[in-house]
């Protein structure tokens, strides 16, 4: 699978989220509070609605349409109304780039 | 004339799918993203305050009304516990359900599960339900919480000032839900992985209605049921009344909350009891906005939105004769004016609702 530039490190706050769009596909980049960085699919597993106007607190993610919740780090829905997971990507960081690799 | 159908399985139902109109996005302001979330922070503090004056001022009233009791100088304690039992219940019902009450989400679940009782609803049905009464606000046949069908029984609305409507539905709902789950209509929105909390959380439910009622009729009083039970009746009042308020007189199957919802400036006993949801545009535009943030938002996008009521009664004054005029033409509503700091209106997405286009055609 090919590891995309997505965007700086610099881009997304700690403890916050962006939208980034690949192709066909958007996803959702995250900056952990560790300085870690994390991917995951885009929309929201419950009403396809994008997670990038959500909040992110500590390693959840919620959803601004009905507050449901994932774990962004393994995409794990933990809170209704959301109880499909959420797909995750790998990460890496080089040279103060963030890159996925996109399926 | 349309005839509107209300059932989740009916023609409108089916239309709002087939339209695209389920599918749509909604209208939201833009608010910076830093401003927002500033906005969306959560916080224990605010909340933990008002749950301890909540449950503090229940214990207090309903103590000296167990304390006078018969005598009718316990009436007004039992007033007051009323309205915090089968009104306050409701806003914390809602808020909890959110999760956005309380930062610690254990807090926001046992809240949320006392006051579902308090209101008399499933909470493993009903955090579904408001989840498409978000998603689908009064789209026909879709949102399950409307509260004025159109055309408006004005009788039945009046009756449930006192709970007897919700009261009267709620049991043989809970005694289906307890015997055998979700009904039929609950189970288009709650998912199948649910649908045994559902049959628990009836089970528990009924088994404390019972042990009041065995209380009460063993001791040959009305007291148990005094404070459990009966306050939902005689304390619903206040969330009927700023109920009604949220969306009655205004648009159904719009995409556009300032449509659909009405903002009105209220007391602060009433925003205590209501928990600020008074904010109700601000709240459907932006749900993750804590109950505590509503009016920090509300200064943030007031200039997008059509001008709040300015008290419940200046709002009752707008929305009473618009509830009688959809008795006899159910496609009447009030169409609020914007002001010139606002963006306009979508006509473009709502050119299929009567009246829309040229407000009056409907009449
Ligand atoms: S769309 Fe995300 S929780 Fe409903």
């Amino acid at each position: 699978m090919p590891w995309i530039d997505a965007c700086s490190t610099d881009d997304i706050d700690e403890e916050d989220l962006i939208r980034w769009d690949h192709g066909a596909q958007t996803f959702a980049i995250y900056h952990s509070p560790e300085g870690e960085f994390f991917a995951t699919a885009g929309l929201c597993s419950h009403e396809n609605v994008h997670l990038c106007d959500g909040l992110v607190m500590g390693h959840l993610i919620e959803c601004p349409k009905h507050n449901g919740q994932f774990d962004y780090r393994t995409g794990e829905a933990m809170r209704a109304p959301v109880c499909v997971n959420l797909k995750v990507f790998p990460v890496k960081v080089e040279a103060g780039r963030v890159f996925v690799e996109v399926a | 004339m349309s005839k509107r159908d209300y059932s989740l399985f009916g023609a409108d139902a089916k239309r709002a799918v087939e339209s695209g109109l389920t599918a749509a996005e909604w209208y939201h302001t833009e608010v910076p993203r830093k401003v927002m979330k500033d906005l969306m922070a959560r916080s224990d503090r605010p909340a933990i305050r008002d749950t301890i004056i909540l449950y503090g001022s229940m214990i207090l009233f309903a103590g000296i009304g167990i304390a006078l009791w018969p005598s009718w100088w316990s009436a007004p304690f039992w007033l007051a516990y009323g309205v915090l039992y089968g009104s306050a219940s409701d806003s914390r019902w809602h808020e909890c359900g959110h999760g956005t009450a309380f930062k610690t989400p254990w807090m926001n679940n046992w809240v949320y599960e006392i006051a579902s009782f308090m209101i008399m609803r499933n909470s493993a049905t009903w955090r579904w339900s408001h989840a498409r009464h978000h998603s689908e606000t009064y789209l026909v046949g879709r949102d399950p919480e409307i509260a004025v069908m159109r055309p408006p029984e004005v009788a039945k609305l009046i009756l449930n000032f006192f709970g007897i409507i919700d009261v009267i539905k709620f049991f043989p709902n809970l005694i289906q839900n307890a015997l055998s789950g979700p009904t039929a209509a609950e189970k288009t929105f709650v998912p199948q992985s649910d649908w045994g909390k559902v049959q628990k959380v009836g089970i528990i439910c009924v088994a404390i209605y019972a042990v009041t009622l065995i209380a009460a009729i063993s001791w040959g009083s009305i007291l148990p049921l005094m404070v459990i039970g009966l306050p939902r009746m005689y304390g619903a009042w206040h969330h009927v009344m700023t109920g009604l308020l949220q969306h009655g007189g205004l648009a159904d199957n719009v995409i556009d909350h300032r449509l659909n919802s009405r903002t009105v400036y209220m007391n602060p006993i009433s925003r205590f009891i209501y928990w600020n949801m008074n904010y109700h545009v601000e709240h459907h535009m932006f749900p993750m906005v804590p109950y505590h943030a509503l009016p920090r938002l509300h200064e943030v996008i007031k200039d997008d939105l059509p001008p709040p009521n300015r008290s419940i009664g200046e709002a009752f004054a707008e929305m009473w004769p618009a509830i009688k005029r959809q008795v006899l033409n159910e496609d009447y509503f009030i169409r609020r004016d914007l002001p010139p700091t606002a963006k306009p209106y979508r006509e473009d997405f709502h050119q299929y609702v009567p009246g829309m286009m040229h407000p009056g055609d409907a009449e």
